[in-house]
């Protein structure tokens, strides 16, 4: 693995006017300045709840969406502005696999058509002809290429986002962005779907940038993760770090929100109050001071850099990161609250346990 | 596959399909949703039956002079002999006899058959020739507007707000005249095709609208499904993007519109003639024949009778045909 | 509200400005001169020339076009042949009726209202209450009869109709005079009378169309979820059809209706000329075979308004009877 990032983002953001008439009344800062790279062959995951501007992200790294700022490089070249005729090759190097398998294929299209899709447009004519290739590749993602001349409607939902993940691979990319390529698929069928990404992933020497809300699909998958929240990365690092010693209140959170059925009981839980703020007004300072038992002064009035610590794998953007390794699974109740004893004092542990139910998947 | 209004047409004519009708279908070919609709198209019965009716009156409007041939009267053939001093056909019901099947004209004793049967020929042809062209300006249109959106839209929109505000009938009747005076002159005879041509330029202008609206609607909804954004991920052009993408997933609609237009476009041309505009009395058509005949309603009804029947008839057929063409494309919505 | 009225109306005076430029701008391009119309017979060409100069004809088009504007919004000066002056909503004057085109107006509008408004009346009520029975009554008897009242009623063609009623009522049974106009205000029994036969003959083709349309929403309606909530509630069937179910099926009907009154008013020239009456229909086909510009341009900008207005009046209502509509 090189050191040389084949995706590097600096500064990403996307904001969306809200207009009311012909005025505008209102930015929806859907992601404000997100920082990271993603080295080739490696697996990046990014987590947060729905809303957070993951899919946003994932839009704009294929530039279905353009960035407001910030920039985009890939293998060195800087993609952020760059038009349809200067991203061709590029596209080929950089696809998507979109949530929906019901949505992302064409309903009038052959599944043959479809896979041959991205080939027809960039005019590449593969060596045995274009129907072979087609083959191929659905015989590399686990479907019968015989079903060629069948049409989208005749496929189960996984099937379905097999032949998404088909024309995904027909361009041969270096960069896979995943949009929650399995969280509308029934949970027997996520297993499969992901273990074939993670067997192309290792054959094909891919790298994925994978958006999930769901935090074991990611830990299962990914090597690296980073944290989305109201549109910044609070904590990215590699996923042992992540898991077992989450810095970020809010990855802290996310973690204990996994189901976990060796362990019953509220236990290790942490409820998070309240609602996300919108991100037409988000918080002063830190966004996630709103929610945290851990605030202070300081979190209203100043935003906390995405600062490296422990030697630079793992970088927490938080005034007050958790010091102490912490597992999630077979651990003490509330020992997580207590690792820093002085922040923890200044709000009772009790309230992070109390009210609202927080749903952490969309 | 791709279903275009021109295959849909050719459809509704061909008697059976090879892939939808032989078993090996249930094999590895699978059934387009263009194919299943016109297994449902061939099990309505109404559908048959209009179908036929259909392909019937245009085989006539078609084999026109066929027919003339075979009848042994031409359209323009004046028969005073059997019309009486006052000008009224002779005989029962307008001088229907074994010769004149429907009658003559009263004044010049024209033969109203063989007159119909070229007044088929005449509203069949400018109606399907303005709903082609109206469609595919129409569809060009309103997808343009729908997927690129912004000023090209608003500017079509409005543009399509000013021609609904537009008096069709008035603007068409100062519109035709000033069309011929600008290619023939003052004094000039008009040739019949020119007069046609004219009528479809009318038609074309202003009934390009609804069509355009109805797609620009389809499209926006189209617009954000993730198929049209993995192919513009894979880096799809515009003419992709439109017509490989976008425009087979509302053949349907477009077809179902088209099919209803087209008896629009029948009854236009009549109501055009019937007001003294488009066409010459040269030139057989519809609603020439009843404009003229109101002024014989009480003294030779049956002339007033025979043209309104037939293009009632004509125009029913389509508007069955389209209403189960709607269902069998769109089998969710009740009739 | 407000805003949204302004910004309505705002995009209606902007159509309409474009519908006058381009009515304007096609009917100077009539291949009739429309001098040459007005003295037929004892005419040299000094006369013509006069004539045209009284008209303005020989002044450039967009001083023309100012000059007609104007005479709209302040009302004008057109000279002794003209009339003199013409007050504010001035229409200019016709030299081949010989009058100001604001007094024709006055005259024929009145006509078209009277044929059009009780048909409307008359469709509505009728297609609406037919397509609501029907659909409340799927697949009954009177569904089907339903269902081949409207195919028919909606492949007729308004003259073959008009033909046969007056061919029944007037010529054969003489149950009903020749259709002509009288005031309402006049002789209200004459009145109805004499235009009967336009509103059933043009109530029996648009209720087609309505019976379809409003058949078709009810029942998408009825297979909603909120009238299943409503009926498993416990509320009454009539209740529930009426309150809940008629309001959400009615919009579509609305929409299309507005549009189909406002442009009826514009002026039904196929009606107008199967019954013989001088209406604003019969009245711009007649100016534009006689070349007479003022009132091509009358009617026709009438006719617009009327359809533009239409429009608005539409999303206002909308905005009433579906709450889900907000007006931005």
């Amino acid at each position: 693995m090189t050191d040389e990032p084949l995706l590097r983002v600096r500064g990403l953001s996307k904001h969306f006017p809200v207009r009311q008439g012909l005025r505008a009344t209102g930015l929806v800062r859907a992601v404000d300045g997100l920082d990271f790279d993603v080295r080739p062959g490696e697996t990046l995951g990014l987590v947060g709840e729905s809303g957070c501007g993951k899919t946003t992200t994932g839009r704009m790294l294929v530039r279905l969406l353009e960035p407001t700022s910030g920039s985009i490089e890939f293998d060195g070249r800087d993609i952020t502005h760059a038009g349809r005729r200067e991203l061709r090759p590029l596209r080929q190097e950089l696809q998507i696999i979109f949530q929906d398998p019901y949505a992302s294929l064409n309903p009038r299209h052959t599944v043959g058509r479809i896979v041959a899709m991205p080939l027809q447009v960039n005019g590449i004519k593969p060596p045995g002809g274009i129907k072979a290739r087609v083959q191929e590749l659905l015989e590399l993602v686990g479907l019968n290429p015989e079903h060629y001349n069948r049409y989208p409607h005749e496929f189960s939902g996984g099937q379905r986002q097999r032949i998404g993940i088909a024309r995904a691979l027909a361009l041969r990319p270096k960069l896979i962005v995943a949009d929650e390529p399995v969280s509308a698929l029934d949970v027997s069928i996520q297993a499969q779907v992901v273990n074939l990404l993670r067997d192309l992933q290792r054959e094909l020497g891919l790298a994925f940038v994978f958006i999930a809300h769901d935090l074991a699909v990611v830990r299962h998958f990914c090597q690296r993760v980073a944290v989305m929240y109201l549109g910044r990365i609070v904590e990215i690092g590699d996923r042992a770090d992540i898991y077992e010693r989450p810095q970020h209140p809010y990855t802290r959170a996310l973690l204990s929100a996994i189901p976990d059925v060796t362990q019953l009981g509220p236990a290790g839980r942490i409820r998070l109050t309240g609602d996300v703020p919108t991100p037409l007004d988000p918080p002063s300072g830190c966004r996630f001071r709103t929610r945290c038992w851990k605030a202070q002064d300081i979190c209203a009035t100043e935003e906390p850099a995405l600062v490296p610590r422990d030697g630079g794998r793992q970088a927490t953007a938080c005034h007050f990161p958790e010091g102490e390794a912490v597992s999630t699974s077979p651990e003490p109740a509330g020992a997580g609250l207590v690792a820093d004893a002085a922040v923890v004092a200044a709000e009772p542990a009790g309230r992070g346990v109390q009210a609202n139910v927080e749903e952490v998947s969309s | 596959m791709s279903l275009s209004p021109v295959e849909g047409v050719a459809l509704a004519e061909i008697e059976s399909d090879p892939d939808a009708s032989t078993p090996a279908a249930k094999g590895v070919v699978g059934r387009s949703p263009g194919q299943l609709a016109w297994l449902r198209l061939r099990r309505d019965r109404t559908a048959v039956v209009s179908g036929v009716l259909l392909v019937f009156f245009l085989l006539l409007g078609l084999a026109a002079p066929l027919i003339e041939m075979v009848y042994g009267i031409g359209p323009r053939e004046q028969f005073q002999n059997l019309l009486d001093g006052f000008g009224m056909p002779l005989g029962y019901a307008g001088g229907v006899t074994g010769e004149h099947w429907f009658g003559l004209e009263p004044g010049l004793g024209r033969d109203i058959f063989i007159r119909l049967i070229y007044g088929l020929r005449t509203s069949l042809f400018i109606a399907f020739a303005a709903a082609l062209i109206t469609a595919t300006i129409g569809v060009v249109l309103g997808a343009l507007a729908g997927y690129l959106g912004g000023w090209l839209d608003a500017v079509i929109n409005w543009i399509t707000d000013l021609t609904l505000a537009m008096p069709f009938l008035i603007i068409a009747l100062a519109l035709t005249p000033t069309i011929t005076l600008r290619f023939y002159g003052e004094r000039g005879q008009v040739s019949s095709a020119f007069g046609v041509g004219v009528l479809i330029a009318v038609f074309a202008i202003f009934g390009w609208t609804s069509t355009a609206r109805l797609v620009r609607g389809q499209v926006i909804a189209l617009r954000e499904r993730e198929f049209v954004e993995a192919a513009r991920a894979s880096g799809a052009g515009l003419g992709h993007m439109l017509f490989r993408q976008l425009l087979p997933n509302i053949w349907a609609p477009i077809l179902v519109s088209f099919s209803l237009a087209v008896p629009q476009f029948i009854t236009s041309e009549a109501a055009l003639s019937f007001i003294g505009v488009g066409l010459s009395d040269e030139t057989p058509s519809f609603g020439r024949m009843i404009y003229r005949s109101l002024d014989f309603l009480q003294t030779d009804p049956a002339y007033v009778f025979f043209p309104g029947i037939m293009i009632f008839a004509l125009v029913f057929a389509f508007n069955l045909f389209g209403d189960a063409l709607r269902d069998a494309l769109d089998p969710k919505s009740s009739r | 509200m407000a805003r949204f009225l302004l910004k309505r109306l705002f995009s209606a005076t902007l159509t309409l400005f474009a519908v006058s430029v381009l009515t304007f701008l096609m009917f100077f391009a009539l291949p009739r001169d429309p001098v040459s119309s007005i003295c037929s017979k004892n005419c040299n060409p000094e006369r013509l020339e006069r004539v045209r100069d009284d008209l303005g004809l020989n002044d450039p088009l967009i001083s023309q076009y100012a000059g007609y504007m104007k005479g709209i919004v302040t009302g004008r000066d057109l000279g002794s042949a003209q009339g003199g002056r013409c007050d504010a909503p001035c229409l200019g004057w016709s030299y081949v009726t010989n009058e100001a085109v604001s007094d024709t107006i006055a005259r024929v509008l009145p006509v078209t209202l009277s044929i059009v408004i009780p048909a409307a009346i008359l469709w509505l009520l009728l297609g609406v209450g037919l397509g609501m029975v029907s659909a409340l009554r799927r697949g009954t008897w009177l569904d089907r009869l339903a269902i081949g009242f409207s195919l028919t009623g909606a492949s007729l063609q308004l003259y073959f109709v008009g033909a046969v009623l007056l061919l029944v009522f007037v010529y054969n049974l003489r149950l009903l005079p020749v259709p002509s106009y009288t005031s309402i205000f006049d002789n209200p029994a004459k009145w109805a009378s004499g235009l009967v036969l336009a509103w059933v003959a043009l109530a029996f083709l648009f209720s087609a169309i309505y019976a379809r349309l409003s058949r078709a929403q009810m029942l998408e309606t009825l297979s909603e979820d909120f009238v299943r909530t409503a009926r498993a509630k416990g509320l009454a069937k009539p209740k529930v059809y009426g309150r809940h179910a008629l309001r959400a099926a009615i919009t579509p009907v609305v929409t299309i209706a507005g549009l189909d009154v406002g442009g009826a008013l514009g002026g039904t020239v196929i009606t107008e000329t199967t019954f013989g009456i001088q209406g604003l229909g019969r009245t711009a086909v007649d100016a534009v075979r006689s070349g007479d510009l003022p009132t091509i341009m009358a009617t026709v900008l009438i006719a617009a308004v009327f359809v533009v207005l239409a429009n608005v009046l539409v999303d206002l209502l909308y905005a009433t009877i579906d709450p889900r509509v907000r007006l931005r």
